[in-house]
């Protein structure tokens, strides 16, 4: 699976960000090999938006399911139309890196987010 | 002459004053009120207007026919405020986030697009008793941009005769005033523009202070003359004084602090009702706007 993860820095061993539409970087790894690429993300210069435009360029390059801390409701409603997997990283762990999230997916212990979790003002 | 009556934030004082100008000017002048503050208006309940026209305001919003749409994406690319999406073989529509530019609608190689009206708001007008023509702008609930609402006020109304009557056309003397939303931001930038002078109307706390700093900054931007009101003089020691001074800001009028005002204002009541001793000072306030800016 494409695992697409909001992160503050540039590798899979950098901070994550919880902010999904503001998040610096996004690291796309492979969960299965463990390969990745880190992608700037396009939507950090948008006026508003940002969610909805991170959504579709993470679809756009083959993400099968996203890693965050809060979805507005338009990235969510985004990402759901585009068939990706909205997991949520756990709260009040602020000090993750990329690799603690993966393997956390791996064992299955990221929860997947029911609903847009916030009012989007801050970076959905 | 069109004059802007702004200030920091709510609750400071700007609709009490506009409308006590307005009731002034309506003894010899042909006035009209806008109320631009279109998320909350308040004129009215000061002025007591009959509401007598009115029209929705819409803005326009991109529709996508499922039937000739590709899912291409170049609406997508197109649109800079991520208001669409192409993913999953559809387009999303985020009716809050357009602009209504209609690039999207322009570069569809299918023309999959039209656009349609969605309702933002609307424009209320009416008289008051004393013969003020008085419009007032209304946000729907849960609509995030005022600024359709806000354009359609100022445009009011919305016939093309009117809208080629130049003002020296219009009664003369003839004033518009317009009471603006609180705060420093893109609608209080809206109301100004097209303004011939400004007044500040601010209380001397820090938080007043703070709020007028702001809102000088933009009235500069914009290179508009203006003048400072002091509402409850008295209530706090903040220096805009020294403020006003060192800006070259003339202070006009100082309504001090006092609690039978405060009362009738909160109860609905004018500040010509409660207090007519106001009335020459405000007059004299008019005066002066008027010398100032004509005799340009
Ligand atoms: S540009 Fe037209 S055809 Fe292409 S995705 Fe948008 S609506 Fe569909
Ligand atoms: S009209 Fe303009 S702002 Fe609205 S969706 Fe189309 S391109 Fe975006």
């Amino acid at each position: 699976m494409k695992l697409a993860i909001s992160m503050a820095g540039d590798t899979l061993e950098a901070a994550f960000d919880a902010r999904f539409g503001r998040a610096p970087f996004f690291v796309l790894v492979d969960s299965e090999s463990g390969e990745w690429t880190c992608l700037p993300n396009p939507a950090l210069e948008a006026d508003g938006g940002a969610g909805v435009r991170a959504a579709q360029f993470l679809a756009s390059q083959g993400a099968q399911a996203v890693v965050s801390g809060a979805y507005g409701p338009k990235a969510w409603t985004t990402l759901h139309a585009a068939g990706l997997r909205t997991l949520l990283a756990p709260e009040g762990q602020d000090a993750l890196i990329g690799r603690q999230l993966l393997d956390q997916f791996r064992a299955g212990a990221l929860r997947a987010a029911e609903a847009a979790s916030h009012d989007g003002h801050h970076g959905g | 002459m069109r004059v802007v009556v702004a200030s920091g934030k709510g609750g400071t004082g700007k609709t009490t004053l506009a409308t006590a100008l307005a009731q002034v000017a309506a003894e010899t002048q042909a006035v009209r009120v806008l109320d631009c503050d279109v998320e909350a208006p308040n004129a009215a309940l000061f002025l007591h207007p009959q509401w007598s026209s009115g029209a929705e305001v819409t803005r326009p919003v991109p529709r996508v026919d499922a039937e000739r749409c590709t899912a291409c994406g170049r609406c997508a690319e197109v649109c800079r405020f991520n208001a669409l999406a192409v993913v999953g073989g559809a387009v999303l529509v985020f009716d809050d986030l357009c602009h209504g530019c209609g690039r999207c609608t322009w570069i569809c190689p299918e023309q999959a697009i039209h656009e349609e009206p969605l309702t933002v708001g609307r424009i209320e007008a009416g008289w008051t008793p004393e013969g003020i023509d008085l419009a007032q702008g209304l946000l729907r609930i849960g609509q995030p941009m005022g600024l359709p609402v806000l354009r359609a006020l100022k445009h009011w109304p919305p016939t093309t005769e009117s809208a080629s009557v130049s003002v020296s056309a219009r009664p003369s003397p003839w004033i518009e005033i317009r009471d603006a939303p609180p705060g420093a931001s893109c609608p209080v930038v809206e109301t100004l523009r097209g303004a011939d002078a400004v007044i500040l109307v601010t209380e001397p706390t820090a938080f007043g202070l703070h709020d007028l700093r702001q809102v000088v900054g933009i009235v500069q931007e914009l290179g508009l003359p203006a003048w400072v009101v002091i509402n409850r003089d008295g209530i706090g020691q903040a220096p805009i004084d020294a403020y006003c001074a060192e800006q070259g800001l003339p202070i006009a009028l100082r309504l001090p602090l006092e609690r039978r005002l405060a009362e009738a204002l909160a109860r609905g009541q004018s500040l010509l009702a409660a207090a007519p001793e106001y009335r020459p000072a405000i007059r004299h306030l008019l005066e002066r706007l008027r010398c100032e800016v004509s005799g340009a």
